[in-house]
């Protein structure tokens, strides 16, 4: 089977992944207008200034919407299948995707509170996923 | 018509057989094939063609990376004007508005569109295998299947939002294959009931196989020129009357409302305004059918129907033949063709319906058409309004 694809690091997510790594969800946040986005970028999509601050994020969130992939994206996903792909929604503002791990389809529902858990995929990566909050 | 008002003169598409091209012919000869056939209905030759608009996934990274130089050479061509705009599915859209622009502006006289694909005969299509670069990042190591996957997430958000069912998104598969059994063009003519499109496998939920459009070869051409100049030529002209483009993103997770196309509210709005016309003048409507929930969501943001209303407006065979609105009515990419990029085949058909030339699937008297397509992961969006003159 082939190995799972990991994100290709660059100058802008760099913070990102290195936050991931220390188990913690990092955003950047404008110093204009002090609103965070996702994934980050070298100007602020909202108000486009250029001062950017890294802060840690809470971690939770609700799902925005979601799907089951029956069968895996690629050879890489195959045995996984089904599985939980979602975007979430966290509770600072900004909407990321991820995987919401469950044993149990049938609790997952569009805004069902979740939170995050690392998960270890490679030496120097570490993907931050979900889980329903309650569970685990 | 004023001289320079922008005409399509020109249309041909490749036949297929089992939705493969014949031969085992390339890209390049699929495209050079339909633009031979689109310019001699109209009496042109290749060598008249002064503008060159295409695009595709073939041929990657290199030459498909300039896929305007790489026909330009296969074609033996040296245009004055190229556009190789690439927004997904919705460029062939596009594309005509670019060319209209130009020809109304006297920078080219006679302008060819290509699309060629070849992803069948390859078995190239798959759900995974993408890069990790930029954006896509934060969306491959999740696994989601793409493109299914995004518009699975807006499905399920619009049923969240206004109670929308897998019947009612069944019905749009139902209606486009009574409409493909009218068309001996069409890949999938075995008869089709809603409860057929509900026990196929289900994919990424919410949405079934049936839900989703063919894997297809395909290739087509359309050939734009002046009003001025047509009036030399052996076709009826079509008029280009209305066009817009809206576009947005590239991963579904910068998309700011699932349940609502932004894009297509944006492109149809400008192509209507333009056109002064309404949703309700128009004979003819072919709206990209990547997947079901397309259609509805596109039906609603053009203003066919109200926000929320879609379910509701495809059902009880309104967009089936015999119905309201006659909708997607070579069959579509759910049941005709859908080779990769499908847009540049809702203009061939509206074109078609137009000139009176859709045999026992024609629309009776169609004077106006609409043509809408959708890129990328509901990226963006490109409407066209064409007339019969």
């Amino acid at each position: 089977m082939p190995e799972k694809p990991l994100p290709e690091i660059d100058a802008d997510s760099a913070p990102f992944w290195r936050g991931t790594m220390e188990r913690r969800l990092m955003l950047p946040f404008c110093t204009g207008c002090g609103r965070p986005h996702f994934p980050p970028r070298a100007l602020c999509p909202h108000c486009h200034g250029d001062g950017l601050e890294w802060k840690r994020a809470s971690g939770e969130g609700t799902i925005y919407t979601y799907t089951i992939a029956r069968r895996g994206a690629g050879p890489a996903f195959e045995d996984e299948a089904p599985y939980v792909v979602a975007l979430i929604d966290l509770a600072e503002g900004v909407r990321m995707m991820s995987n919401v791990i469950t044993d149990d389809f049938e609790k997952i529902a569009i805004g069902a509170p979740v939170r995050v858990v690392f998960e270890r995929a490679a030496d120097k990566v570490t993907l931050p996923k979900f889980e329903l909050a309650g569970e685990g | 018509m004023a001289p320079r008002d922008p005409v399509i003169v020109g249309i041909a598409d490749a036949a297929l057989v089992d939705g493969k091209v014949e031969g085992g012919a390339s890209a390049l000869q699929i495209q050079a094939r339909v633009a031979k056939a689109a310019l001699d209905e109209a009496g042109l030759g290749i060598g008249d063609v002064d503008g060159l608009l295409v695009t595709g996934a073939w041929g990657l990274p290199r030459p498909g990376h300039t896929p305007a130089l790489q026909m330009a050479e296969y074609l033996g061509l040296r245009p004055r004007f190229s556009d190789t705009t690439n927004a997904g599915g919705s460029s062939f859209e596009m594309h005509v508005a670019h060319a209209a622009l130009a020809i109304q502006a006297g920078y080219c006289e006679v302008a060819l569109i290509l699309y060629g694909s070849t992803q069948r005969s390859e078995r190239s299509r798959s759900l995974g295998g993408r890069p990790t670069l930029f954006s896509l990042q934060y969306e491959v190591p999740w696994g989601l299947p793409t493109p299914l996957g995004s518009y699975a997430m807006a499905a399920h958000r619009h049923t969240h939002e206004y109670g929308t069912t897998s019947e009612q998104l069944a019905e749009i598969a139902v209606a486009a294959r009574d409409w493909a059994r009218l068309n001996p063009a069409a890949m999938m003519r075995e008869p089709l009931e809603v409860k057929d499109v509900l026990a196929s496998p289900m994919i990424a939920d919410p949405l079934h196989r049936l839900d989703c459009c063919l894997v297809t070869d395909g290739g087509g051409a359309i050939v734009m020129t002046s009003a001025d100049r047509a009036r030399d030529l052996r076709t009826a002209p079509v008029r280009v009357i209305g066009y817009g483009e809206s576009l947005s993103h590239v991963t579904i997770g910068a998309m700011e409302d699932l349940g609502w196309l932004h894009m297509a509210a944006e492109a149809g709005g400008r192509a209507f305004a333009m056109a002064g016309v309404k949703p309700e003048d128009v004979d003819v409507a072919e709206i990209y059918d990547s997947f079901t929930i397309t259609v509805l969501m596109s039906l609603e943001a053009l203003g066919f129907c109200g926000r929320g209303e879609g379910g509701a407006f495809v059902s009880e065979g309104r967009i089936a033949p015999g119905g309201a609105l006659a909708l997607n009515t070579n069959g579509g990419g759910l049941s005709y063709a859908h080779p990769g990029m499908y847009g540049i085949f809702l203009v061939i058909e509206a074109v078609r319906q137009l000139r009176g030339e859709a045999g026992e699937r024609q629309v009776a008297d169609a004077k106006l058409a609409l043509a809408h397509g959708t890129g990328g992961t509901l990226s963006s969006a490109a409407t066209c309004i064409l007339a019969r003159e």
